[in-house]
């Protein structure tokens, strides 16, 4: 057998601070063209970000100053807000695995699909599953209320109603049982966006030849291709795609408001924790413990796109 | 249609599940274009059509009449909208570009965070600091400006690592070679790169344009005059709730057609460059 030798880690160099200052000094150049963007990245996200990490070890209502509070909005999270136990978390967990892992799937299985078939074809189908994206919220608002209108006016009331699978019509909207329902098939339906497309573009990318090759070694059918040769080619689209959709997942937080025309919605049974911010932040006037619900859900986010990190990004050391 | 005849049965069997799936896709875009022509006695019969009979252009008379009669005139809120989208995509263009272009062909201190901490803030929705982002704008007094509306869209990382992307393919050595014959930094980045790149450009000039064009959120969070919302917010409050309902389905619908089509046609010109700049798009 043969071992190959793993190559010994060069050192890093590392400058000293007058190297540092002298190599800015020569490049200053470099930093007058990435000023504009990062002027404003720093103040309206990056800012928002670290702003709200402070503020959440405080008790603020935006009039007098912010007094700091050390953990307690924390533990008033964990212990105090029944709403946010009762409601918002079984929603936003229920909702964020609908849309996240089941909405990512399918946009890889459409993604597979699309690849299939023959190349004249390919953009019509990638334009009719991405329309509904760039829709945006304002027309799906517009549209879905009426699609799942409550009374008989309602096309999805009315074609169930005629096929006999409901006998009154259903408040899809207002009713608790369905709104968080609705919101998940709505979300889905506009999420076929920029991720979308990155997945479909590098299934195209992936060099034909790699397909010959596995079927001189053996693999037999399109699942084992898909397994051993598209995956490992495509991911790093795949990773760009998974961070796109959990963004969108967090984006889409005013979908209940939009279709029950009602914050909170009916029953809280389509508050997501993105509400619960708002209600707080914007109604009560909690700012402190808004922020703190806000750190909580980043955290959150950023752990889950670690882990996508962990699953599809290159290893640190290569 | 030669190319059909060799297609095989399985490619036929995926071919129609892609079709009835394209179909409900679009379900929703073919729903409004029909809405948007109904006259008011099929919007309002049962049972209910979902297609148009007798196409109308009513709605959108009665748009531009509810229009009118609002306290702000319609030409306000579209003036609103065409300001502040032009704006911001030209604006985000020129930054996202420059950014991007010394990411991937300069070298200076601190280029590796930096960078990384654009990769990082791809993954936090501004909608999750939306107090604090409130805060700031407050701060920075330009609450119920255009300002107000463009410059917190103008931070776009998703366009930096894009184009950072696109032009990390175009080989070092032609930026090289001008750098030898004496070509300034701003000329290579004007004559060279940005020629290169034009699929990115146009990518994310469609990602900025939806975002900007569509959104209601600054409206409602940052304007707090009315003739300073855009479109969009106009046309939500056009559909607000479900008490105003079917009555104003098709002026709703109307509406939400003028605020689409500049987005389809947009994308339906640029498609190809977006899915050219969307292979590069991984992160590695």
């Amino acid at each position: 057998m043969i071992r190959i030798a793993r190559k010994p880690k060069p050192e890093k160099y590392r400058p000293t601070l007058g190297e540092t200052w002298i190599e800015m000094r020569k490049n200053k150049l470099a930093y007058i063209f990435i000023a504009p963007f990062m002027v404003c990245f720093v103040i309206f996200i990056v800012l928002p970000v670290l702003s709200a990490t402070v503020l959440s070890f405080t008790q603020f209502d935006s009039i007098s100053r912010p007094q700091f509070i050390g953990l307690r909005n924390f533990m008033d999270i964990l212990t105090r807000d029944l709403l946010l136990m009762t409601h918002v978390i079984p929603n936003t967990f229920i909702f964020a695995v609908a849309v996240g892992p089941i909405g990512y799937a399918l946009q890889f299985i459409l993604a597979w699909l699309i690849n299939c078939v023959p190349k004249r074809l390919k953009v019509i189908y990638t334009m009719a599953i991405y329309l509904p994206s760039i829709a945006g919220g304002v027309l799906i608002s517009v549209v879905f209320t009426v699609f799942f209108s409550g009374d008989r006016l309602g096309h999805l009331n009315r074609l169930l109603l005629n096929l006999g699978m409901i006998v009154e019509p259903i408040a899809w909207t207002t009713d608790r049982d369905y709104l968080l329902l609705v919101m998940i098939i709505v979300t889905i339906w506009g999420s076929m966006g920029v991720g979308f497309l990155s997945l479909f573009a590098g299934m195209q990318n992936v060099d034909e030849q790699l397909y010959e090759a596995g079927r001189i070694d053996g693999i037999r059918n399109a699942f084992q291709e898909l397994i051993h040769i598209t995956i490992p080619q495509m991911k790093p689209q795949m990773l760009f795609s998974a961070v796109m959709s959990i963004v969108g997942a967090l984006r889409a937080g005013q979908i209940g408001v939009q279709l029950s025309g009602q914050n909170p919605t009916p029953e809280y049974a389509g508050q997501l924790w993105q509400n619960h911010i708002e209600d707080f932040g914007f109604q009560r006037f909690e700012l402190g413990y808004a922020t703190a619900l806000s750190f909580v859900l980043l955290l959150f986010t950023y752990a889950i796109t670690r882990l996508c990190f962990r699953f599809l990004g290159a290893k640190e050391d290569e | 249609m030669r190319y059909l005849r060799v297609i095989s049965l399985r490619t036929w069997i995926i071919l129609l599940i892609l079709t009835g799936i394209a179909a409900v896709f679009m379900l929703p875009v073919i729903f409004i274009i029909s809405t948007a022509f109904k006259p008011m006695s099929e919007l309002f019969l049962y049972p209910p059509r979902f297609l148009v009979q007798n196409p109308t252009m009513q709605n959108f008379t009665d748009f531009m009449q509810a229009a009118e009669a609002a306290i702000v005139p319609f030409s306000r809120f579209l003036f609103n909208s065409v300001v502040v989208t032009g704006a911001s995509v030209v604006i985000a263009l020129l930054f996202s570009s420059t950014c991007a272009y010394a990411f991937s062909k300069m070298n200076f201190p601190g280029k590796g965070w930096l960078f990384s901490m654009v990769i990082i803030s791809l993954m936090f929705a501004p909608e999750a600091v939306v107090i604090t982002r409130f805060l700031i704008v407050s701060q920075l007094g330009i609450i119920n400006t255009y300002f107000g509306h463009i410059l917190p869209q103008v931070a776009v990382p998703v366009g930096v690592f894009l184009m950072k992307q696109f032009m990390d393919q175009i080989p070092t050595s032609l930026s090289e070679a001008a750098r030898i014959e004496g070509a300034g930094e701003f000329d290579i980045y004007r004559r060279i790169i940005m020629p290169n790149v034009m699929p990115a450009v146009g990518t994310v000039m469609i990602i900025v344009f939806q975002g900007v064009w569509m959104d209601t959120s600054s409206s409602v969070l940052f304007m707090t005059d009315e003739a300073m919302r855009t479109l969009p917010y106009f046309i939500t409050t056009l559909t607000d709730g479900v008490v105003a309902g079917v009555a104003r389905q098709g002026a709703a619908a109307a509406a939400g057609l003028i605020m689409f089509l500049p987005n389809f046609l947009i994308f339906a010109v640029m498609q190809k460059s977006m899915i050219e700049t969307m292979v590069n798009s991984g992160i590695k």
